[in-house]
């Protein structure tokens, strides 16, 4: 493994250079919080970010994407018939991103990229994406990803695993595309293997220290779909509920979409919009029938595909990073933690008291 | 890379109307490009997504059958934004076709044994697929003992009605037709309910014998019942289900029962299957 | 305004064990700092979970629509005004209802807070007017007046005006000069500034609708923007279906908005969405003389017809 020191000095220079062949994206802080966006020329990523309201996941599956286009001219020899949309996939490099962010990447990995089907859109812009991880030495309150398989300094997902050591970051470079991007920025300050490995673990294990928040996800395999499903806590947490998108969108491992036909006079345009389970459009048939027309069931089913399908389907562990984003920004603090420990600790009583 | 959100694209090369209501209409589509309709193969029982540019996709059961060459049929019930679209649309138009997509019906496990198929009102398309491929010469031996009951509102809402016709004067196919009512003095079949025809004909129930059910939620409802009194097992009801679908490829997340994708891990599924999923659909 | 707390949680359990009501809406404690939830309690031994403070800002009027069965619910002055209108609205009948009434000095501004620290808050009392706030870097001990969530600044109604029971003492009303202020900042921009500003507003919008869900008013049961026969607004993030998501639904509050500020806090943006619903309160009080949800006999001026209404629109 190549380790190299870059000089908080250099940093910036650095990072410049890269902007010759890298596309940009790293955290900046404006009037409603912090957002990871693309870096125009003169703007810098805030690398002392706690944590940004939304996740990562928009650089590679962007909220609103023309992925097909028509033109619906009849005289036009190809009309009618849909092509790919030109976007962009220009090698793009995401700076300051925290490790469960990118861990989470490699969760909507399992969903675009199947043994059957392959989404060209996802996969091109995976393959274009190069992720500069930051270690987080302070985790805040609402962090509880150590209990999910991640962590402050987990590597899965990562290209190059940056350690904050005050005037200095210690780069651990961990794939090709990391070495690309380092030599990119012209960082070639090498540094000794054993000794940078020996801080990061330290560091690991100093920040993994400071976690204050976990979750208990043990039992939940063992327990049946169906025996979670008629569980009777579900209308005490769905009661306040508003049904928003806020915890699916702030998500950085839901992946629901939505495809929608848009015309301009003589062009259509198929896009693909993020969509939320919360909806009530989200299963509703053409003809009225809806599986999931009440809101409990749909509270329902979000958690029940986070902490139980999810996990029964790819037997690796849940659909969550603990990022606590969803625990942060819902407006009636519905807590995941909290009902992941319900469900954990649920057991079936074998008659139901009849009331 | 494939696509799989490329449509191949096809013109409609004719249009009947299905029932006496104008509220079905079949389409008959034939690829453009030369080598689609191989890439197209597909086995009887999966489904497509239509897709018509600038106005949406919908899923569709295939009509037609694997053994019918040089086309693909499928028969649309009008109800939203793209039915309708589609339904106001002429011969020569030029649309696309996403697919096959879905699972299918378990043809190996069929093999060398009896089968009956039910129906009930427009979900008959992929049983009209089945059944034209199990009557093919290729094919028919595979199959034991044939019974299909298929009942509609009334003898103008059968779907395929010249073909069903001509199935029930075959020897090689048992037909049940049926209506729920009918003031045709000429109508030669059954009149009643589904499960009341299934009860009443369907074969009992024994280890060679394998249902395979296709209808609106509540005809698959009060079916069931029947066949699990004939002594049919879950693991021989083969279901075929619906759901809202907008990928049709298992990642836009919005079909599923329980961790089943029903457009990835079904539309097919054995009621033993559906018994370990919550009933969200 | 902790003091109250017992009160209500006295009249509850009352309500409840003598079966007068279902259930009783109110808050609960969060999970996290500066959080409460609204949640229906149903028995008269769960009522300790209730409580009452200046986190409070979600407006529990969202969850009186379309309750069957007799419920109670703990109203603010804002609260009460919006069960006022769902009455006539005919969302919920009069006697559905039991509002424990519950006057109110503000609640405070949780985005305005957290943006005094450069990492997450980790703890929030109060102290009567005063607030301690903590991250793991600092504390700051902070007056309530300063953190008043924006629609508390310009309130005239922090007293229910419609209630079964009071939980304490009403509280004195401001009496203000000009009640919009922040209008008249955004009147007074040019045209292009003022495009410009709501440009800039939504920039970071994500569609989520939390604002649309946690606003008492809006209970259609298929929103404009979910129609598809024919569809009004994009689901897209182009820019124009943006705005017009949140023009339109202004428009559809306008004359009836109570200025709850429930649309702002939902945000996970901390967008300020009363931008859009603050002009046509103005437009309402300066055309119609009018404040919405203060009068069950009364029905909004854009329901209803009258033949001195302003006209002098019509040239």
């Amino acid at each position: 493994m190549k380790f190299i020191t870059i000089d908080k000095n250099d940093w910036t220079q650095g990072i410049d250079k890269s902007r010759d062949t890298y596309q940009l994206f790293g955290p900046v802080t404006d009037e409603n919080g912090c957002q990871i966006k693309k870096l125009d020329t003169n703007v810098q990523p805030e690398m002392e970010y706690h944590e940004s309201i939304m996740s990562a996941k928009s650089i590679l599956f962007p909220q609103t994407e023309k992925i097909l286009h028509a033109s619906l001219n009849e005289s036009i020899e190809d009309h009618h018939i849909m092509k790919r949309a030109e976007n962009s996939y220009t090698p793009r490099a995401v700076l300051g991103i925290r490790p469960y962010d990118a861990k989470a990447m490699e969760i909507l990995n399992l969903n675009f990229d199947t043994k059957e089907f392959s989404d060209p859109y996802w996969c091109d812009a995976y393959e274009a994406t190069t992720f500069i991880g930051l270690g987080i030495n302070k985790p805040g309150p609402f962090d509880f990803s150590t209990s999910l398989g991640t962590g402050p300094f987990c590597e899965d997902g990562l290209d190059i695993l940056l350690a904050d050591i005050d005037d200095k970051y210690l780069a651990k470079v961990l794939t090709p595309k990391g070495e690309a991007y380092s030599s990119a920025c012209g960082f070639d300050d090498t540094a000794d293997e054993k000794e940078s490995q020996v801080l990061f673990d330290i560091l690991r294990k100093e920040a993994e220290k400071n976690i204050t928040s976990h979750v208990e996800t043990d039992k939940l395999k063992e327990k049946t779909i169906l025996e979670l499903h008629e569980a009777p806590f579900w209308d005490d947490i769905a009661f306040s509920c508003i049904n928003c998108g806020t915890c699916t969108y702030v998500c950085p491992t839901c992946w629901c979409f939505d495809i929608q036909d848009e015309t301009k006079q003589k062009e259509a345009a198929r896009y693909r919009n993020w969509d939320t389970c919360m909806s009530p459009l989200f299963t509703r048939h053409a003809t009225g029938h809806n599986p999931r027309a009440s809101k409990v069931q749909r509270v329902r089913q979000r958690f029940m595909h986070k902490l139980k399908y999810f996990l029964d389907k790819y037997d690796q562990g849940i659909m969550c990073v603990g990022c606590g984003r969803c625990v942060k920004s819902c407006p009636v603090n519905i807590d995941i933690r909290e009902v992941c420990l319900t469900m954990n600790n649920f057991e079936q009583t074998t008659s139901e008291p009849k009331e | 890379m494939e696509n799989p959100y490329m449509p191949y694209p096809v013109r409609i090369d004719d249009i009947e109307i299905a029932t006496e209501d104008k509220s079905l209409k079949t389409f008959k589509f034939v690829f453009l490009n030369e080598g689609d309709e191989e890439k197209f193969a597909y086995q009887a029982g999966q489904f497509a997504e239509l897709s018509i540019p600038g106005v949406g996709e919908i899923p569709i059961g295939i009509a037609s059958s694997p053994v019918e060459k040089g086309f693909v049929k499928f028969t649309v019930f009008r109800t939203g934004v793209v039915t309708s679209h589609l339904h106001n649309m002429k011969v020569g138009d030029i649309m696309g076709i996403r697919g096959p997509l879905g699972n299918w019906y378990p043809w190996e496990k069929l093999e060398n044994k009896n089968v009956i198929i039910i129906g009930g009102g427009f979900a008959f398309t992929t049983l009209r697929s089945s059944i034209v491929y199990m009557l093919d010469p290729g094919n028919r031996s595979k199959f034991k003992n044939i019974d299909v009951v298929y009942g509609a509102r009334s003898p103008g809402m059968l779907l395929y009605r010249e073909e069903l016709y001509e199935w029930e004067k075959r020897d090689d196919i048992n037909m049940h037709i049926t209506v729920d009512g009918t003031d045709d003095p000429d109508w030669k079949y059954h009149t009643g309910f589904v499960p009341q025809v299934v009860e009443q004909n369907a074969p009992k129930a024994d280890e060679d014998t394998y249902a395979i059910i296709c209808g609106p939620p509540i005809m698959i409802k009060f079916t069931q019942p029947s066949l699990t009194q004939l002594g049919y097992k879950p693991h021989q009801i083969i279901m075929s289900l619906e759901n809202r679908m907008k990928c049709g490829i298992g990642m836009c997340g919005r079909c599923n029962i329980g961790k089943e994708l029903v457009c990835k891990d079904g539309p097919v599924f054995t009621l033993d299957e559906i018994n370990l999923t919550p009933k969200e659909y | 305004m902790d003091t109250c707390i017992k009160k209500i949680r006295e009249l509850s359990a009352d309500l409840l064990e003598k079966g007068e009501v279902e259930k009783v809406i109110g808050f609960a404690k969060g999970t996290i700092p500066m959080a409460t939830s609204p949640i229906a309690i149903q028995s008269k031994q769960d009522v300790e979970k209730l409580v009452f403070n200046s986190t409070c800002g979600l407006n529990l009027a969202n969850y009186a629509s379309g309750q069957k069965g007799k419920i109670a619910i703990i109203a603010k002055g804002c609260d009460s005004r919006n069960i006022v209108t769902h009455i006539v609205e005919n969302q919920i009948q009069r006697d559905q209802i039991y509002i424990i009434g519950v006057p109110c000095s503000g609640m405070v501004d949780k985005h305005k807070i957290a943006k005094l620290f450069e990492d997450e808050i980790i703890d929030f009392s109060e102290d009567g007017d005063t607030l301690i706030v903590s991250s793991f870097l600092k504390t700051l001990t902070l007056k309530k007046q300063d953190y008043l969530k924006g629609n508390c600044l310009y309130c005239t109604h922090k007293n229910p005006v419609l209630h079964d029971v009071m939980a304490a003492d009403p509280v004195e009303e401001q009496v203000l000069e000009n009640p919009f202020p922040d209008v008249d900042l955004i009147e007074a921009l040019d045209l292009d500034a003022k495009w410009q500003y709501f440009e800039n507003l939504t920039k970071n919008c994500i569609r989520c609708y939390a604002c649309r869900n946690a606003c008492p008013l809006c209970y259609c049961p298929t929103c404009f923007v979910d129609e598809s026969s024919p569809q009004w607004v994009g689901k897209g993030q182009n820019k124009t279906d943006v705005n017009t998501f949140h023009f339109l639904r202004a428009f559809h509050c306008a004359g009836r908005c109570t200025d709850c500020g429930a649309c702002v806090e939902a945000c996970p943006m901390g967008i300020n969405v009363r931008d859009f619903t603050r002009k046509l309160n103005k437009d309402s009080l300066e055309l119609f003389g009018w404040e919405a949800g203060l009068d069950v006999t009364k029905r909004p001026p854009l329901d209803a017809y009258s033949p001195d209404d302003p006209d002098d629109f019509i040239k």
